[in-house]
């Protein structure tokens, strides 16, 4: 059942997850990232190595959208981060998130064997925030440090991509 | 309870006589739930409750933000209201500037169309509230370990029933996706119709599934039902009270109908206080009362007033409300639903797991049915729209949300611009009842006893059966921990408990 969702082995090998709120302010550095690095992978010719996906908050089922990557970028705006981002490997944990309506990245890998999907290599990006408030734009900081972590994105994605293509380039059969 | 204490509020419990001399216990932010919500209680001496509160202390603001902008922004800026039930918001906009364009009938595909995207969104959002935040504590029990009582417990303990419950929601957001456009923030519904059919693609896609849906459904309703079949008396006592039913059904027959129709309202003997009435004409019928310490008003009846004319929304009213579910195998499920009333609408709050599996089981049947029609593929997606000068320029467009009755009401001025918008969503209309619910845990289960995390979750498991939506924000990486203080008459802290990460229990010393 749900084979287009569980099993779809045509997928991208990498997957761009980003969530938050594009009306809260620097809440939107997530979805603005996303945005960003969407047009700079079509215009470099990656856009079938890359999948982007946007939400509000990450849930359980997001575990079934990380079948089948070779690796996987979260992105989100970060109260905690210093600025102007922070980057880390984000490993399968069964934190607190898993009482409340919107998952950790942590808990969101965790939940991968649950659900018959094996966990792939994952980076949390987190990007420096600090104001959150209905209607606002970006903080001035902000943009600054969205501007960064695009930057450093590319080259993680551009890195990983033609990691991924020579993976595919030697699988193939003679 | 101790009603002498409580002889200034027409409701019990609500405000203690003398507030000063009691000591409060705090429940800040009440846990899976969408948003943060605070239930406040005090004790007298005896530890007895004299008042029980659920404050929802954030103020959206939404309506503000809303006017001023073009209206055809309106129905995707909405959807950020809500990480969780987008679509609702997104429809019930449309179907509000439709009439302030003077649509008053979208084309055939378009009201498929539209009709389709509501029933995967309820579909989707019913299957995360039961199987990822409440299944935990009706499986395990209230006052389980707390360690094992969350979606992943559930998934290990359970895994069939929980990998049925993730793969439904999937299921539900793909209808959404395909509908609209996009998973989140979609575009599909425009004032006056839409502006996608259903893709070939996606019609397959959705095809394939749609019967493997309906099985799982029926699974769920049969899951909620064998537990109340296993603890009858804890799910016709817990947190249970009479109340008012408010909901749309379809003109003509009273059928259930979550996209459309004319507002009813019955009391709890299952007679109707309210048929037929317009869905234009709801400020005639429903009055919103602030009190002091909440930012979410309390609506009510106006031909019976704030002490009688309270109701609740959302699926336990709607299975009661309607005279039939127009699918038969949920029709069958809500005929066993009604027997368990035994001639009286069925009043326990629990009773709202069941009753939204039912609702997941009508969705999956709809869904079903609706893949079969052409329409979807083809057909005019734009109803005529009058110019500017002719249109009314004003609409109110409602709906049944996954949690309830949903309204949205806008005026639009000759320059398109929004001049007035009015929302009342669904939890704003549960207000009373989900306070009534805290108070009759709180007067049965809480009474008396010392705090502790299972006793707690009592509370919050009666809240979560609404549940409520009771913030549009999503959250920046962080966490959000449960504070619980116990103060003294005099101000200072008597005892507190924090809830960790993971879950467990913590004491911090108290200074002095």
């Amino acid at each position: 059942m749900m084979h287009s969702a569980v099993s779809a082995t045509e997928r991208a090998p990498l997957l761009v997850l980003a969530w938050g709120n594009r009306s809260r302010g620097d809440d939107a550095l997530g979805p603005l990232a996303l945005d960003a690095l969407q047009t700079w992978a079509n215009d470099a010719g990656l856009g079938a190595q890359i999948e982007f996906l946007e939400d509000h908050q990450l849930q359980v089922e997001h575990a079934l959208d990380l079948a089948h990557r070779s690796q996987v970028l979260f992105i989100d705006a970060s109260v905690r981060a210093a600025p102007p981002f922070e980057v880390r490997a984000v490993q399968p944990l069964r934190d607190h998130s898993f009482t409340s309506h919107a998952l950790s990245p942590e808990a969101v890998l965790a939940a991968c064997p649950l659900v018959g999907v094996a966990v792939p290599p994952a980076t949390l990006l987190g990007i420096r925030g600090e104001a959150f408030e209905l209607g606002a734009d970006l903080r001035g900081a902000a943009a600054a440090h969205l501007a960064a972590a695009v930057a450093w994105a590319q080259a993680w994605l551009a890195s990983a991509s033609s990691t991924s293509m020579n993976r595919a380039a030697t699988s193939k059969p003679v | 309870m101790t009603d002498s204490a409580t002889s200034s509020s027409p409701f019990p419990l609500e405000t203690a006589a003398h507030p000063e001399r009691l000591r409060r216990v705090a429940i800040d932010p009440v846990s899976r739930v969408e948003g943060h919500g605070k239930v406040t209680l005090l004790l007298d001496e005896d530890n007895r409750v004299q008042q029980a509160r659920l404050h929802i202390v954030e103020f959206r603001g939404f309506e503000a933000f809303i006017v001023g902008r073009p209206y055809w922004e309106v129905p995707v800026m909405v959807q950020r209201l809500c990480g969780i039930c987008p679509v609702s918001h997104h429809l019930a906009a449309s179907k509000a500037l439709d009439r302030v364009l003077g649509v008053t009938q979208l084309t055939p595909s378009a009201e498929k169309m539209r009709r389709l995207m509501q029933y995967g969104q309820i579909l989707q959002s019913h299957a995360l509230h039961f199987f990822h935040l409440s299944s935990p504590d009706l499986l395990f029990g209230f006052d389980s370990d707390v360690r094992q009582r969350h979606i992943v417990g559930v998934i290990e303990a359970h895994p069939d029933i929980a990998k049925k419950g993730v793969l439904l929601r999937k299921f539900g957001q793909e209808v959404v996706r395909a509908t609209s456009g996009k998973r989140i923030h979609g575009t599909g519904s425009v004032p006056g119709g839409i502006n996608r059919h259903l893709s070939p693609a996606d019609h397959r896609l959705l095809r394939g599934d749609a019967a493997q849906m309906v099985q799982w459904s029926l699974d769920a309703v049969h899951l909620t039902a064998q537990l109340h079949a296993a603890e009858p008396a804890l799910y016709n006592r817990f947190a249970a009270f009479d109340s008012n039913f408010l909901s749309l059904v379809r003109p003509d027959d009273g059928a259930m109908d979550l996209y459309d129709g004319r507002l009813r309202c019955i009391d709890p003997t299952g007679q109707r206080l309210v048929n037929d009435v317009d869905d234009q004409r709801y400020l005639d019928l429903i009055e919103e009362e602030a009190r002091s310490w909440s930012y979410m008003k309390f609506p009510y009846l106006r031909t019976l007033g704030r002490e009688a004319g309270w109701y609740r929304v959302g699926p336990l009213a709607r299975v009661q409300t309607c005279d039939i579910i127009p699918t038969p195998l949920a029709e069958a499920e809500r005929q066993r639903f009604l027997a368990w009333g035994a001639g009286r609408q069925v009043g326990g709050s629990l009773a709202y797991h069941w009753a939204r599996m039912i609702e997941v089981l009508h969705c999956a049947e709809i869904i079903q049915t609706l893949l079969e029609d052409p329409d979807l593929r083809e057909g005019e997606m734009m109803a005529p729209l009058l110019p500017p000068g002719e249109r009314p320029g004003e609409g109110v467009g409602i709906i049944e949300a996954p949690r309830g009755t949903l309204i949205h009401h806008y005026r639009v001025g000759e320059d398109d611009l929004v001049t007035h918008c009015n929302l009342i969503v669904s939890t704003t209309h549960n207000n009373q009842a989900m306070n009534e619910a805290v108070r009759a845990v709180a007067r049965d289960d809480f009474d008396g006893r010392d705090i502790t995390e299972g006793l707690l979750n009592h509370i919050e498991v009666a809240i979560r059966a609404y549940d409520p939506c009771l913030s549009c924000a999503t959250h920046a990486l962080g966490q959000m921990p449960l504070e619980v203080s116990l103060v003294n008459a005099d101000g200072s802290l008597r005892d507190q408990v924090l809830r960790a990460p993971g879950g467990t229990l913590q004491r911090p010393s108290l200074a002095g």
